[in-house]
């Protein structure tokens, strides 16, 4: 290499993920990607509200959802969000294990979590015959939820890799950088979930 | 030898301010369960629509508004333009739910 990336313990930065410029540009950059995201999402979520009560004599959203399995994915995501904080701690405290450990449990929470998902599609499908292609509510829903699901997809993804990748290399000013920038991408999903168990779930039930 | 001294006593103040900043997130994630718990419990009580609905996004807003600010930051120095930026995608998010809501209002 020709940079020198290694963190000197006694003199630690304070931030090792913001000490490089490259750490500065892939945070910036993941903000500015957070903000497209968002507008993706708003473009589902507005979809989805046009469209939640074109059923086409299908199951309706009372009739569909239940309160049970969305509140233990939504315990599943918050608290997989608060294990990376936990990791996020633990790398500006310069311990790599405990790090490698929470990012660890993080990604078994949002693999539970996924696992739920698919057990929920898989129960619609077989039990109300509710596809994609049932009705423009089908669509909708499945477009919004699963558009969620598959960025949970692709962050665990990501940091089975980083995991994996880093495992004998340790914490440097190299790999915190994208350490963090994965825990911000998975603070943004809890974001979106939020909503999506707010809009879809919650407010579907009641109406 | 004395200057090493110093950096190892900034070191165990950098230490001791991450754990403040721990139990602030702790603090605020106890807070975002609490918010779930009561937005669950408001449809698992049937309550009218007419108020649970509102109520229900506020409970959202203020859970994101903590997840945002604490959990991703926003409220720390050097955050100024991520938080434009999630401003300007907050707007835009505001605009096309409405507009595809009274779009199909009728």
């Amino acid at each position: 290499m020709s940079h020198d990336h290694s963190i000197d313990p006694n003199n630690m930065p304070k931030d090792p993920a913001k000490a490089t410029m490259e750490g500065k540009h892939k945070f910036l950059g993941l903000w500015i990607f957070l903000g497209g995201e968002t507008v993706l999402f708003a473009c589902l979520f507005g979809t989805y509200l046009a469209l939640k009560d074109s059923a086409a004599g299908g199951p309706t959203t009372q009739e569909l959802y239940g309160l049970g399995l969305v509140f233990l994915m939504t315990m599943l995501l918050l608290t997989s969000s608060l294990t990376s904080v936990y990791a996020i701690y633990h790398m500006k405290n310069n311990d790599f294990k405990k790090m490698q450990l929470w990012m660890g449990i993080t990604a078994l929470l949002g693999i539970a979590f996924l696992a739920c998902e698919i057990y929920e599609f898989a129960h619609y499908i077989h039990d109300y015959g509710f596809t994609f292609r049932s009705s423009a509510f089908g669509s909708a829903f499945y477009a919004l939820v699963g558009f969620h699901g598959g960025h949970v997809v692709f962050g665990l993804s990501w940091i089975i890799v980083l995991m994996i990748r880093n495992a004998k290399r340790g914490l440097d000013l190299y790999n915190a950088p994208k350490y963090n920038t994965f825990a911000l991408y998975w603070h943004f999903i809890d974001v979106v979930w939020v909503f999506i168990f707010t809009v879809v779930y919650l407010m579907g039930m009641v109406s | 030898m004395p200057d090493k001294m110093s950096t190892r006593k900034i070191n165990s103040f950098q230490k001791q301010k991450n754990k403040q900043e721990m139990q602030k997130m702790v603090v605020s994630f106890a807070l975002m369960i609490f918010f779930t718990l009561v937005a669950f419990a408001l449809v698992a009580l049937e309550i009218p629509s007419t108020y649970v609905i509102p109520l229900l996004l506020i409970l959202a807003v203020v859970q994101v508004g903590f997840q945002f600010f604490y959990f991703m930051h926003l409220k720390d120095k050097g955050h100024e333009v991520p938080a434009q930026i999630i401003y300007g995608g907050i707007f835009v998010t505001v605009l096309v739910a409405l507009t595809f809501t009274v779009i199909t209002w009728w």
